[in-house]
């Protein structure tokens, strides 16, 4: 008989295992599965004088159901929220590809750099987190602003030219509450969850491998997109999923940095809900939206099913 | 390609010096290996072996010293731009991509076109008889398919020269055995030059046409496997390669045809070719399996040492006595177990006669 075997097995399941994966677990049911079915009810529901009426009443001895699909017909009709939808995975999107971009080399040498430099440069990539996340977008507007450092340099450099090229702003020398704006708070924002993730994974990478690709012909650049890139896209994926599920419906830093012609979906939600007082149709909006951010979460929970099975 | 080269300096390393920060790894070294040759370099742990294979494949750069690969100085050439390849010690297969795209992965850096490379994967993946598993990942496959795979993936290219890096070291002792015999007719039958590197002395001796054996960056000594067990140069290399007693002395008689060695417990009548000076102070080699046990007083006064059995090993094949002597070193001597029951065997206690031949020594000064 094995000892340690028996007596975890004989704990009752309020101690040990139970207790620790259970009480988070009863800490999202209280406070995000229940407020999210709540909701979902509201989504459903009729508007009332003042308060959103039940979904189930009983009058004159039957029972009415009054369940109400006209705000997910509208969503999926009008294209205001559909043009917001798109807003917000394009701005999401681009915001990935921006801290991919950066932040896939930065981790790359981080993990490659001597062990007492990689602890300096972990700790600076920490850094930002000691300060509010919202006093850091506020800094923003002040770099970004007229006469502002960040500005005035992209004036200076005539960049502002390259960026009204690019449609990322409209009027040379305006750079605020823009698209450029936008992208330039959200990627400095999820930065951090991009490197994490990737340095992890970058670090762990067994350093033979590419002696091996080199050995057998490959240059160093050869080795990076045929060794390195492949054998790091666990991390590509956990990075951009942590940056592209909070992008979707971020709304501190559009509302702050963003335009009139950057709305996203929390914009949107906030609108409907404060601006039309038409609390089922923002419902409707957000679990549109966690609908949408489940499914790709879902996909990446499978693949990283798939990816420790083939590294067991 | 240098077609002038001389084949017996196929590979030749000249001065080889590898120097990190004050400490020398590779203190100095000069090989010539010719062509389809298998060579081992033998050594512990940190002897510097793995430095200099890792100068051959050019992962280290030598401080000072040329190597010379067929005629050309492979000083400044890139590791992914040398004519050789490396089978990497628990073999370094890339996890991401199937068995047969590992082995086409060198071919596809050369450029050749698709169906030279299929050819090439498939004629590899039938040389290490792994023909089914092309689809497979590497760690789908065992220990030993896995070896084979990284030995498919290195001959691929067909390099002029083959580095294996503790080519079995992950395999289990059974698997071992069998591997180093499939493994050396693997190279013979592809004709490639292959430099190992290993700290198995079994592992080298079975494998290779010649060894160095290296300590602290230097080669002790260079030579066949016989060589190095039978003529040890030094002491370091008499005590590394199998068991060995050893026993200092001093040269008493020094005749054309023998000497006669002085030792605490016996004397040595040496009949083979050396000369000393009298009173020269030597040490004695003997292996364990040269000695034979016997209960009788010999008649003679050399090469005989009576002793008591402290300890005996069984281990089937031979038995492994430790019998000891008057001046207290404790002698090894390995005796083949030829019948299967002995009434009268040796036993811990009995008091025994140790003879042995006058050709069984070897006499080091060094």
């Amino acid at each position: 008989m094995q000892p340690t075997r028996h007596s975890r097995t004989s704990l009752p399941w309020w101690r040990g295992r139970g207790l620790v994966i259970g009480v988070p677990y009863a800490w999202l049911l209280l406070f995000f599965l229940a407020p999210f079915l709540i909701v979902a009810k509201y989504s459903i529901s009729e508007m009332g004088d003042v308060r959103v009426e039940d979904l189930v009443t009983y009058a004159n001895g039957a029972v009415k159901l009054a369940a109400k699909y006209t705000n997910y017909v509208t969503v999926f009709t009008d294209s205001l929220y559909f043009n917001a939808y798109l807003a917000s995975l394009k701005y999401a999107l681009c915001t990935t590809l921006c801290c991919l971009a950066i932040g896939y080399p930065f981790a790359y040498f981080m993990a490659r750099a001597r062990a007492s430099v990689q602890a300096l440069l972990l700790m600076l990539v920490m850094l930002p987190f000691w300060t509010s996340f919202l006093l850091r977008v506020y800094a923003w507007k002040g770099l970004l602003d007229e006469g502002g450092w960040v500005a005035n340099a992209i004036v200076g450099l005539h960049l502002d030219q390259a960026l009204l090229a690019m449609g990322l702003i409209e009027a040379p020398g305006q750079l605020m509450h823009t698209t450029f704006s936008l992208l330039v708070g959200m990627t400095y924002t999820y930065l951090p969850f991009m490197i994490l993730p990737l340095y992890a994974n970058l670090s762990k990478m067994d350093l033979r491998l590419l002696e091996a690709a080199s050995d057998l012909g490959a240059t160093p650049w050869v080795a990076f997109w045929r060794v390195t890139v492949p054998m790091s896209i666990a991390g590509i994926v956990a990075g951009s999923m942590l940056v592209f599920i909070p992008c979707v419906g971020e709304y501190v830093t559009p509302e702050l940095l963003g335009g009139p012609q950057t709305l996203m979906i929390g914009r949107v939600i906030w609108d409907e809900n404060f601006s039309n007082n038409d609390p089922p149709m923002a419902s409707t909006i957000a679990v549109v939206l966690v609908l949408l951010i489940v499914v790709p979460l879902a996909l990446f929970n499978r693949y990283q099913a798939r990816v420790e099975e083939a590294t067991k | 390609m240098n077609t002038s080269a001389d084949n017996a300096k196929f590979l030749q390393i000249q001065d080889v010096v590898k120097d990190f920060a004050g400490y020398k790894a590779v203190n100095n070294v000069s090989l010539d290996i010719a062509k389809g040759e298998i060579f081992a370099l033998l050594g512990s742990s940190g002897c510097g072996k793995t430095t200099l294979l890792r100068m051959l494949a050019g992962f280290e750069t030598p401080t000072s010293g040329r190597i010379v690969l067929n005629g050309q100085d492979l000083a400044g050439i890139a590791p992914y731009d040398r004519p050789l390849n490396m089978m990497f010690q628990s073999y370094a297969l890339f996890p991401h991509l199937s068995v047969w795209d590992n082995i086409a992965f060198g071919l596809r850096r050369e450029k050749l076109p698709k169906d030279t490379v299929a050819e090439r994967v498939e004629a590899m993946l039938k040389l290490v008889q792994l023909g089914k598993f092309g689809k497979r990942k590497p760690h789908q496959l065992s220990g030993g398919q896995q070896q084979r795979v990284a030995l498919a993936r290195s001959l691929a290219k067909q390099p002029q020269l083959l580095l294996l890096d503790e080519p079995l070291g992950a395999l289990d002792k059974k698997l071992r055995e069998e591997t180093q015999i499939e493994l050396v007719n693997i190279i013979h039958s592809v004709g490639v030059t292959c430099v190992m590197v290993t700290h198995d002395q079994e592992e080298a001796m079975t494998m290779t046409s010649r060894i160095a054996v290296m300590s602290e960056g230097r080669f002790l000594q260079v030579g066949s496997p016989a060589e190095i067990y039978e003529t040890p140069a030094t002491r370091f290399v008499a005590d590394f390669i199998g068991n060995v007693n050893l026993m200092d002395g001093k040269v008493t008689v020094d005749e054309p045809d023998h000497v006669v060695i002085d030792s605490a417990d016996c004397r040595h009548y040496v009949g083979h070719g050396i000369t000393g000076t009298l009173g020269m102070p030597v040490a004695v080699a003997l292996r364990p399996e040269k000695i034979a046990l016997q209960r009788a007083r010999p008649t003679g006064e050399f090469n005989a040492v009576s002793g008591t059995i402290q300890e005996l090993s069984y281990f089937g094949a031979t038995t492994v006595f430790r019998v000891k002597l008057a001046s207290g070193q404790v002698l090894a001597v390995s005796m083949a177990n030829t019948e299967r029951h002995l009434d009268d065997a040796f036993a811990r206690g009995d008091t025994v006669w140790a003879t042995w031949s006058p050709q069984a020594h070897v006499v080091l000064t060094h």
